[in-house]
């Protein structure tokens, strides 16, 4: 299932010191661009991709005549490769904005496209997902607007070869994807584009190409998950996601997931476990939630078990992404006592102390969870303490950052609370000595001084 | 980060919920100077906490563009033909082939011989073109189902349907499934009326409609019943078209092997 993916997401042989020192450039450049607020901007990914793109070939812009003359060349040619050759054409000039522009608001000029996307001619189809990915880079919202109805259409097209999918057919849902997830972050997207999208038979679509099996493949699901991150996102109505059984599938599309990871058929994972753990993370806010036992609910403690799979995945592979997945543990525990207590009965505390020294960020959010736990009450403090979390506290507290001290006082005040023998061992620990490192700092003072009270009054 | 070996059996096993640990709060817990509480948190697109993943999102795509931008060279194998009966037509390579006979040769019809995209609009074709009854009850009640998997809505009349798939589904208002077939006879009476001699074409080429011009805007999706009406008040484009009769092949005789 996962193995199709394999050749797309190999690198291109390098020296892998150029290549390491060249994906710090690029890392670099793309955190500053999203700083400023640009990173969404495709510009930015067309500028990459046409300076790497086969030298001496300018692309032109194109007028009405000339796109009329490629489309109906694609279309009525009678030499396959003529039809090809126009195609590539429409698509180099299609990198222009005013090719973009003239092409959309050409009368039928989306519906030939459209048509080609459902040629029996394989290498039309790709070629006019080419198209589609080119005109998904338009910063015009016009664009969008002329690409959306063709989406839901296409989608049913393309879902109905569901039961055997081809290649050409992979590689437009592909495109299809990913032209979607462009479309969804155009600025006006929450109010211009997302209504409507809900509005469609698009959410079922989606949140069907996620579903786990054999017919899951990775390019396709990584697109629709991100569509659907950005539909979260912008919150203009997760209910409805919801009552469409969307926590039932992503959850289940987790199980899968470290399902892969325990195979070790995990090449290029996180890219879908990212947008994935974000919409089950966003998902679990909505008031729909709070309505305990209620339909479409997320109570499987399986997927505590297949978050924590991840987690150890992400330890390897991709560090950066252990921050999301945590959240996604804080929003399964801050409510809910089944989750507290399956991470007790699966033994999970230990695992997640050993995250501690990460990052002050990861810190920070494994302490949160487990202050989830512990404010629970008495019942589960006991399972808490005896145990390793009181020296690796002490040893958190002895952090440079104020809010991982921070947070591990508000820990400490619960143990101490609920369960107040910790309090005695914290003692016996020098727990007061690392304590009073901090009397000083503003921020802090007045719980250190609460708990050095609470701990010598015991 | 040390995973209990138990963990990997717990996924493995069957869905359920822990029975929680009774829940026993002290109002001291939290109060201040202390200020924790738990709840769940929601992040917006823009916020700094998605940095990261971002970041590596865009790292993928900006490889995957490359490779976008350049077309890729397709493996070539020695001519073969496609050996269905009555299909001529040839190729030389694997991806071109399969491509071909899943779109042409799968859920096909074994009355008329059409192809279509999916096994339910296959089903749905034969229940309204090859089954009588279908015509019987139809003059009777909304038989007309919507083409969309999961919408329970009927129809009186295909028309009907077909306005639906528009409004409601987004559907082009040009779209259809199928090609009115040549005249060979019809398989229904219903068919009879579509006796058109339409010449067999690639599915890419735009006649400026002349070849759908005798038939309603209707005979693109599916027959009406026996006896009502039909209008051709509308041009249709034939830019979409999905089920082609099987046995057609391909026009362009540029590959041709030999017989036909």
């Amino acid at each position: 299932m996962w193995s199709g993916r394999q050749g797309r997401l190999r690198p291109v042989g390098c020296v892998v010191e150029e290549l390491r020192c060249r994906r710090r450039e690029r890392e670099a450049a793309l955190r500053k661009a999203r700083r400023e607020q640009q990173l969404i901007s495709k510009r930015l990914l067309r500028d990459d991709a046409s300076e790497e793109a086969e030298g001496g070939c300018v692309a032109m812009i194109l007028g009405e005549t000339e796109i009329q003359h490629f489309l109906r060349l694609a279309q009525q040619g009678t030499e396959e490769k003529e039809r090809e050759r126009a195609l590539v054409s429409l698509r180099r000039g299609l990198q222009h904005p005013e090719t973009q522009q003239t092409f959309i608001w050409l009368e039928g000029s989306m519906r030939t496209l459209v048509g080609l996307l459902t040629s029996n001619q394989a290498l039309l189809q790709l070629e006019a997902a080419r198209c589609l990915h080119e005109l998904s880079h338009s910063e015009q919202s016009a664009v969008a607007e002329a690409c959306l109805p063709a989406t839901s259409y296409l989608l049913t097209y393309l879902s109905g070869h569901s039961s055997d999918f081809i290649s050409p057919h992979l590689t437009v849902l592909e495109a299809l994807g990913y032209a979607l997830s462009q479309l969804l972050q155009v600025k006006e997207a929450p109010e211009m584009i997302i209504p409507s999208v809900l509005g469609s038979t698009l959410p079922e679509h989606i949140l069907r190409l996620l579903q786990p099996g054999p017919k899951l493949n990775l390019g396709v699901a990584v697109e629709f998950a991100w569509c659907l991150h950005y539909i979260i996102c912008s919150q203009v109505d997760n209910t409805l996601l919801i009552s469409h059984g969307g926590l039932s599938t992503l959850g289940l599309l987790l199980l899968d997931m470290a399902g892969a990871v325990q195979r070790t058929e995990d090449t290029g994972l996180e890219l879908l476990a990212c947008p994935v753990l974000r919409c089950l993370s966003n998902l679990l806010t909505e008031a729909a939630m709070e309505v305990v036992g209620g339909q479409n609910q997320l109570e499987d403690e399986r997927v505590v078990a297949a978050l924590f799979i991840l987690l150890q995945f992400f330890l390897q592979k991709q560090p950066s992404l252990l921050p999301e997945g945590l959240w996604f543990l804080n929003n399964l525990t801050a409510n809910s006592p089944s989750f507290c207590t399956s991470l007790l009965s699966m033994d999970l505390i230990e695992p997640l102390l050993q995250l501690l020294p990460v990052s002050n960020v990861v810190s920070i959010l494994v302490l949160t969870v487990l202050c989830n736990v512990a404010e629970k009450g008495p019942a589960y403090c006991q399972r808490l303490w005896p145990g390793p979390l009181l020296s690796c506290l002490i040893g958190t507290l002895a952090f440079p950052d104020i809010e991982v001290v921070g947070q591990s006082l508000e820990l400490l005040q619960l143990l101490f609370l609920y369960q107040p023998e910790a309090a005695k061992d914290f003692l016996q620990q020098s727990g007061l000595q690392v304590l009073e490192r901090h009397q000083e700092e503003a921020q802090l003072q007045d719980r250190v001084h609460a708990l050095q009270q609470t701990a010598l009054h015991q | 980060m040390q995973l209990p070996p138990a963990l990997h059996s717990r996924l493995a096993g069957g869905p359920g919920a822990a029975e929680p640990l009774p829940v026993e709060r002290d109002p001291a817990a939290g109060a201040p100077p202390f200020r924790f509480a738990a709840r769940r948190v929601r992040f917006p697109r823009e916020h700094e906490f998605f940095e990261d993943g971002d970041v590596l999102r865009h790292l993928y795509l900006q490889d995957v563009l490359t490779q976008v931008t350049e077309a890729p060279e397709r493996p070539r194998v020695p001519e073969f033909t496609c050996q269905v009966a009555g299909c001529c037509q040839v190729f030389d390579s694997l991806e071109d082939y399969e491509h071909h006979y899943h779109t042409l040769h799968r859920n096909v019809c074994s009355f008329c011989r059409r192809a279509f995209p999916s096994v339910h609009l296959l089903d749905v074709h034969i229940l309204e073109w090859h089954d009588s009854l279908f015509q019987i009850l139809s003059e009777r009640q909304d038989m007309y189902q919507c083409l969309v998997e999961g919408c329970a809505e009927k129809f009186k009349t295909s028309k009907d349907r077909k306005d639906h798939l528009v409004r409601c589904h987004l559907y082009p208002a040009d779209f259809r499934f199928d090609k009115p077939k040549k005249s060979r006879g019809p398989a229904t009476p219903g068919a009879a009326v579509r006796a058109s001699a339409e010449a067999p074409r690639d599915d890419g080429e735009q006649s400026g409609g002349d070849a759908m011009e005798v038939c309603s805007e209707h005979a693109a999706s599916l027959p009406e019943p026996v006896g009502e009406r039909r209008t051709s008040s509308h041009r249709i484009p034939s830019t979409i078209c999905f089920g082609q009769g099987a046995s057609r092949g391909f026009k362009s005789t540029k590959k041709k092997k030999g017989h036909q």
